[in-house]
């Protein structure tokens, strides 16, 4: 069985800091890290493989910087990285960024491909089901546990609200995974070690199978005219009062808009 | 010249710190109060491969190098002082001598084990009568037939009683003197060993250290380690590795007071300003952290030298004596800075003093330091 994991490198937003006068990151000095779903996404592929006798290729598209995450991917036990890297690539939207991953997922054997559910820089949560869009695959987004594996087909939980879908897709299928679903492994000491004798595979452009024109900022339909750091637009009510009658007043209020 | 780590470096570094705070850190109070052996957590240290850090590949070792190795023992001891000397112990007292002068057939039976995390390992040396002059042995090891029989007891044993395998030091012929110094590999199952008491210490409170009663103990002659006599050397050689970690799990005590102290002395207020404010503060700060840099290139360059096949018996002596009066003195520094509260156990400066104080004392005392240190630059 081939496993495929979606990987993205993203700062680490929980030490990121805003700059308010031009309403974007301060990067500089932030740690990247693996994104957290994504992260997920590997320790299922890894538990998988645990149990099962299956290949795990994690793959990004992002800076040649990327690669120490793709090292500590192999380090917590994927078997195979590819670094998809070019300077054509830049500037790449959800739909570019699709395009490509796509691109390279037709040159690659995957029973079932993982991603996170979105990014913790962009929280766009669409690469994932854009990806399988275009690969014609089915896929299952929001997935908070794998229920079983067979050779054709997976059963998973797909959150919702207050409930999940229990859904059966045929492989090869994608997914797209939630942090909260499992621990992940650390790296193992033996691990670092495979991971830097182990050549990471670096493709370009020339490498995949893509059409051009829906590549990086020229083939993003996405156009970020502005960031800004949104302002509260109304003032909070405050209810007055002991917490009981303060709850009732709420209550009150919420049926008075309808909210409830 | 070059003091960058590696890409490669920092991965090992990002593994220790993210375990170390979130399996070692959360427990490091309890295992120290209630004087409990990390089992949980040796578990893990076993799971991930930080019990086979610097050996090869071939005998199930992570294939990384001393430097990362004492790396691990710093960044667990700058949370748990206890869980960095289990790991310490059982790594360069009992893996690494029989890594050295085993047999193959030593090295496939015992070493692996350790290696993979199976067994615990500890080193029985010291004994009542024979600490800083080891070579007054009174443990006996008479070779009858195709077994040796050992008689006698050793004391103050880390990992005692939570290990499987053991480096015994035994007298084989006392008319030699330290050439009549033996080294064995023992199995606690054996018949006639046994565990006597356990002591309750100042620091390192969860790290077992029992004395080793060895009555009729009857070993298999193949587990002899080297050969007859060569047993101090065995002993010496191994204790100048072991200093590398012990000087190693000082260094991580003083960095994590240090830690402690600068998130402290940020909050804590006097005089209507944070003390971090006052020049003191930021003086003995400024102190602390110059001499645990100084301890730390003195134990990194120890590591390196042995990693790389040079000499380090000097250098590790050096670095030990360094290191470990360093934690003394920063962690004492670090308790004043916190206070009345650093003297409480609300706060975990006071119980690394008390950690520290040991590893100015185990694996030779500052003042064996000053000898080897010496004797290597008067020879």
């Amino acid at each position: 069985m081939n496993i495929v994991c979606l990987l993205k490198q993203v700062p680490d937003t929980t030490e990121i800091k805003i700059n308010f006068e031009t309403g974007t990151l301060i990067r500089d000095g932030v740690k990247s890290i693996m994104n957290p779903d994504d992260r997920a996404g590997l320790e299922e592929a890894l538990k998988i493989k645990d149990v099962n006798n299956a290949k795990v290729t994690v793959i990004t598209m992002g800076p040649p910087q990327a690669e120490i995450m793709l090292k500590e991917a192999i380090a917590m036990g994927a078997d195979e990285a590819i670094l998809v890297s070019d300077g054509r690539f830049a500037g790449a939207d959800t739909w570019a960024t699709s395009s490509t991953l796509a691109g390279v997922l037709e040159k690659v054997d995957y029973d079932i491909i993982i991603a996170g559910r979105q990014a913790i820089d962009g929280d766009t949560a669409q690469v994932g089901p854009q990806t399988a869009e275009k690969l014609k695959i089915p896929h299952v987004t929001y997935v908070e546990k794998i229920e079983e594996v067979h050779d054709d087909y997976l059963i998973v939980h797909r959150q919702f609200e207050d409930s999940y879908h229990l859904v059966k897709v045929e492989t090869p299928c994608l997914l797209t995974t939630l942090t909260e679903m499992n621990k992940p492994r650390y790296m193992s000491t033996y691990g670092i070690v495979d991971a830097y004798d182990h050549d990471i595979i670096k493709w370009n452009l020339d490498d995949i199978v893509v059409d051009p024109s829906n590549i990086g900022l020229a083939g993003s339909p996405t156009k970020v005219r502005k960031t800004f750091t949104k302002e509260a637009s109304k003032k909070a009510d405050l209810f007055e009062g002991s917490p009981k009658e303060a709850a009732h007043l709420i209550v009150d209020e919420l049926h008075k808009r309808n909210l409830v | 010249m070059e003091f960058g780590l590696t890409k490669k470096q920092e991965l090992f570094i990002e593994l220790f710190e993210k375990f170390a705070q979130e399996e070692v850190k959360p427990i490091a109070a309890e295992v120290d109060e209630e004087e409990k052996f990390p089992e949980e957590t040796v578990e893990k240290l076993q799971k991930y491969g930080f019990m086979g850090i610097p050996f090869p590949k071939e005998y199930g070792g992570a294939g990384a190098t001393d430097l990362e190795y004492a790396i691990c023992v710093e960044t667990l001891s700058k949370y748990c002082a206890t869980t960095g000397v289990i790991v310490s112990a059982h790594t360069s007292l009992c893996a690494s001598p029989i890594y050295m002068f085993g047999t193959e057939e030593q090295k496939q039976k015992y070493l692996r084990p350790l290696i993979d995390g199976s067994k615990i390992g500890a080193f029985g040396l010291t004994e009542p009568n024979a600490g800083t002059d080891a070579s007054g042995q009174q443990t006996f090891a008479v070779l009858d037939g195709n077994e040796y029989v050992l008689n006698g007891s050793k004391i103050f044993i880390t990992n005692g009683g939570k290990a499987d395998t053991y480096i015994i030091i035994a007298m084989t012929d006392k008319s030699k003197g330290t050439k009549g110094i033996s080294a064995f590999i023992v199995e606690a199952t054996t018949p006639g060993f046994s565990i006597g008491k356990k002591e309750l210490k100042l620091g390192i409170r969860g790290s077992a250290t029992t004395e080793l009663i060895m009555k009729d103990c009857r070993v298999p002659k193949e587990n002899l380690l080297g050969k007859e006599g060569e047993g101090f050397k065995i002993a010496m050689k191994t204790l100048d590795g072991g200093r590398i970690g012990i000087a190693a799990q000082a260094l991580g005590i003083a960095q994590g007071a240090i830690d402690e102290t600068i998130t402290y002395v940020k909050e804590r207020k006097q005089f209507g300003r944070p003390i971090a404010a006052f020049q003191n503060t930021q003086f003995q700060l400024a102190d602390m952290q110059t001499k645990v840099d100084a301890a730390r290139l003195l134990v990194y360059r120890a590591a390196w030298n042995k990693s790389q096949g040079l000499p380090y018996s000097k250098e590790a002596a050096m670095a030990k004596l360094f290191a470990s009066e360093t934690a003394m003195e920063v962690t004492t520094k670090a308790v004043q800075l916190f206070g009345g509260y650093g003297y409480t156990r609300e706060y975990p400066v006071e119980r690394m003093m008390r950690d520290a104080k040991i590893t100015e004392i185990y694996e030779g005392t500052s003042e064996v330091q000053r000898m080897v240190v010496s004797a290597a630059m008067l020879k």
